[in-house]
């Protein structure tokens, strides 16, 4: 592969650059070998450690499943409910009455700097004290209440900056033909900032996922990574082994959502003829947002 | 209201105090780590090029609490790394910060891939017409243009970060998060005092940030 960043290698440069690959694989293969040697002491890579993962089936019915089921079922009612709310905020936002617009703000700003994990405790303590959802489903209620509110304004300044990025004749043009506000967002404006937000939208999913974790970390949801408890407990102490299966199951389903999420934007980019903007796929990070997307 | 916080039980400047240091020294660490990963993935050697950009994708799709329980039970109790500390706490505060500069150095590789995407190619070609080394064009030519352009992302890279420091609870650091939990536990007469105070302080912490960030942003910007 050639770069604009280095000339396309010669004779001495490809001397050095294998060198170099030497060099690097001798420290990445000298880390590894400490790594694996240590493990090997403690017994984390003998055979019947990894081979229930394998062989026994109970192992995937009885944690692994239903704990990656709870984590879609959180990730799912978690979308389910901020996606409507986000949109509304984000409209609430645009809106041209100030005292919707300033208030609206005021809340998506607020919700967006608080980090989701307290979100998630003030939610379990709320449940806990005024309300009689039974101790089974409190983490639930909790996680979910907390994934909700964040992502909400998450998805709210993505919408915002979505409607944003339209030409503006499109609104002016559906005020022309006599369309009212409510009708000019609903069937001028959204459809088409739908497209373009569609591969932020599911790169936001890619952070649900993630941040359910926490709930099984701290809360005591019973989702993908708490069953690692359980299972070291019932298959005599394959921490190394149940980390590495939990952590590729994690990896696999959100390499599936990035990829997606890439995809569209490949296709929505390519899909329109003039050259406009579609909203990037956001990196993933709890919450890295794009520029385009952070707006204001 | 705020009588619990006279009786002297809660040390929350304490807490807020750790936090800013995790969110310092992890700001510290995944810089410098982003920027090697990012020299990595754009080298001329096909083997650190793979080796970044499988790292980036791997641990930018694990969950920030799986990758800090995995150093927490595998280098710490498994490997027995302690990175020098003794007590729990303090073991739980280093594998923290290593954790998450491990995390947050794909995100910041990622913002300055992007600040090094903006780089007019001319610029790159120059530097090599005048013969300087792969090294050299990076470190003299591109890499102070993709930091200039990447002040933005990387803003949000920081505020983000300051927020997953509150993930470390996983793993015993004793911050923010670890006592909100207490106080939620306790004093259950005043929870919203107790999350207000708490939602208070997050946002002192990240909003000077990204006002300050966003000015130099502006500041910085290189002048197209």
């Amino acid at each position: 592969m050639s770069s604009v960043l280095y000339d396309t290698p010669g004779p001495r440069a490809k001397r050095r650059n294998v060198v170099y690959t030497i060099v690097f694989l001798a420290v990445l293969a000298l880390v590894g070998w400490w790594v694996l040697d240590a493990l090997n002491a403690k017994h984390q890579l003998d055979a019947d450690k990894w081979s229930p993962f394998v062989t026994d089936s109970q192992v995937w019915t009885t944690y692994l499943l239903p704990g990656l089921t709870e984590t879609l079922k959180a990730a799912a009612l978690s979308i389910v409910i901020a996606l409507p709310l986000g949109a509304a905020l984000g409209i609430g936002r645009l809106s041209d009455h100030r005292w919707v617009r300033v208030p609206v703000g005021a809340l998506v700003e607020f919700f967006r700097a608080i980090p989701v994990l307290l979100l998630m405790m003030f939610a379990s303590a709320l449940y806990r004290e005024f309300t009689t959802v039974s101790s089974d489903f409190r983490p639930l209620y909790a996680v979910v209440t907390g994934l909700v509110l964040y992502n909400a304004s998450v998805i709210a300044e993505v919408v915002r900056a979505g409607v944003l990025t339209l030409p503006r004749g499109q609104g002016d043009a559906a005020v022309a033909l006599g369309m009212r506000k409510g009708q000019t967002m609903l069937y001028v404006l959204l459809p088409q900032a739908v497209t373009v937000m569609l591969p932020a939208l599911v790169s936001q999913l890619v952070v649900i996922v993630k941040d359910t974790a926490l709930g099984g970390a701290l809360l005591g949801f019973g989702e993908l990574l708490s069953q690692n408890r359980q299972i070291t407990a019932n298959y005599g102490a394959n921490t190394i082994a149940t980390l590495v299966v939990i952590a590729l199951l994690y990896i696999v389903l959100n390499f599936l959502l990035t990829t997606l999420a890439s995809r569209l934007e490949k296709r929505l980019r390519r899909g329109r003829k003039s050259p406009s903007v579609t909203l990037p796929a956001q990196a993933g990070a709890t919450d890295v947002k794009s520029e385009a997307v952070s707006g204001a | 209201m705020f009588d619990f916080l006279d009786s002297g039980q809660y040390d929350l400047l304490g807490a807020f105090w750790v936090t800013a240091q995790l969110a310092l020294y992890s700001a510290i660490g995944s810089l410098v780590w982003g920027t090697a990963l990012v020299a990595m993935r754009v080298s001329p050697v096909p083997l650190m090029r793979g080796f970044a950009t499988a790292y980036v994708n791997i641990v930018r799709n694990t969950p920030l609490t799986v990758v800090l329980v995995a150093c927490l039970l595998g280098l710490n109790q498994t490997l027995g790394v302690t990175l020098g500390a003794e007590t729990f706490e303090n073991i739980g505060f280093r594998l923290a910060v290593l954790g998450l500069v491990a995390y947050t150095g794909t995100f910041v590789c990622e913002a300055l891939r992007s600040g090094i995407n903006t780089v007019p190619p001319g610029q790159a070609e120059a530097a090599r017409a005048l013969g300087l080394s792969f090294t050299q064009v990076l470190r003299l030519v591109i890499l102070p243009q993709a930091f200039r352009a990447s002040v933005t992302p990387l803003a949000n890279v920081l505020i983000a970060l300051t927020k997953n420091t509150t993930v470390a609870a996983a793993i015993g650091a004793a911050e923010t998060s670890l006592l909100m939990k207490t106080m939620l536990e306790n004093e259950t007469d005043a929870l919203f005092t107790v999350f207000a105070i708490f939602a208070f302080g997050f946002i002192v912490l990240t909003l000077p940030t990204g006002l300050v960030l966003g000015w130099a942003a502006k500041r910085l910007a290189v002048k197209r």
